[in-house]
């Protein structure tokens, strides 16, 4: 066992003891552990929030090698939870790790949420987002949101007051062409695929606007879009209202 | 004539127009017309950007304004 002092002394001086302390405190849960789930986790744990709920009831597969931060080869076949609660564990052995081995559905998100001060959505349809959304908006608890597809990545902050993704996807009914198709509705990373590097600078920015609303602190994306292209390297911040 | 700066991005690039950045369109062009001249699908584009803020298809483009279009981005 580490001091916690000697442990997050990088940290400072953007991070005082107060902060450290607050961050201990926090409970924030992860929903998704594929691309961005994967980064957003370690960087909270490495900076020192204290509680993490890891959520996916997914097992690894070989294509997720190319961007997954959680997957190895030897992990392929195996709960992507499971993996990422060890991976915290040992990476900060004093983060309290709730890793939950199921997809959030209408009949459990409710209890996966329960208790977070903070929910971040790592998802990966459309659907499930706008799900999710609706939950913590009833629990009353902020929403740091992702998405990727190929080398372009946003982010959003979403409370519980906020219209959210009907101004970034539009409403909830407009999912007609996959509804009819029996499938989730997804964006257009169904044709780009995503990268590695896209996944984790976009868990980077996710993991920055989760310290932020914890410490209520810094220019928060609220009713904002944070929009980024890795080809041109364009990075802008949107007024969605 | 107008001239904008015209952004498409992830897939939307294949539309791209040469000289994107002083892209030239006749005065009273909407989104929407812009749009249809540059062949792109309506139902592939969920943000319109206008200078920074949230429009919509029927904004009146503007002399000198920073347009950017979007699909929607869902992947985890």
């Amino acid at each position: 066992m580490y001091k916690s002092q000697d442990r997050y002394q990088r940290n400072s001086n953007t991070l005082n003891q107060k902060d450290q302390d607050i961050l201990a405190g926090s409970h924030v849960a992860v929903m998704g552990l594929v691309g961005l789930g994967g980064g957003v986790c370690e960087m909270l744990a490495r900076t020192g929030v204290g509680t993490l709920t890891l959520v996916d009831g997914d097992v690894f597969d070989i294509s997720n090698l190319n961007r997954q931060l959680l997957s190895r080869e030897d992990l392929v076949g195996t709960s992507k939870a499971e993996a990422a609660r060890k991976r915290i564990k040992g990476i900060n052995s004093s983060v309290r790790v709730i890793s939950r081995d199921v997809y959030a559905d209408e009949s459990n998100i409710d209890s996966l949420i329960e208790g977070s001060d903070l929910v971040v959505d790592c998802l990966d349809t459309i659907d499930a987002r706008f799900l999710l959304q609706e939950a913590v908006q009833k629990a009353y608890i902020p929403l740091v949101s992702g998405a990727i597809a190929g080398v372009s990545g946003q982010v959003t902050v979403i409370y519980p007051q906020d219209k959210g993704y009907e101004l970034i996807y539009g409403r909830k009914t407009h999912k007609k062409q996959d509804k009819k198709a029996g499938q989730p509705y997804k964006g257009i990373e169904t044709q780009t695929g995503n990268i590695s590097y896209t996944a984790l600078f976009v868990a980077a920015l996710e993991a920055s606007e989760c310290i932020k609303v914890l410490l209520n602190r810094g220019n928060i994306l609220r009713n904002k879009l944070l929009i980024a292209d890795l080809w041109t390297n364009c990075v802008e911040v949107m007024d969605l209202v | 004539m107008i001239l904008i700066d015209l952004k498409l991005f992830v897939t939307l690039d294949q539309y791209l127009p040469r000289n994107n950045e002083a892209y030239e369109i006749p005065e009273g062009t909407t989104i929407k017309d812009l749009m249809d001249n540059l062949g792109i699908p309506a139902e592939i584009v969920k943000l319109i950007f206008i200078n920074g803020k949230k429009q919509d298809k029927t904004y009146c483009l503007q002399h000198r304004d920073r347009v950017g279009l979007f699909p929607p981005v869902g992947g985890g």
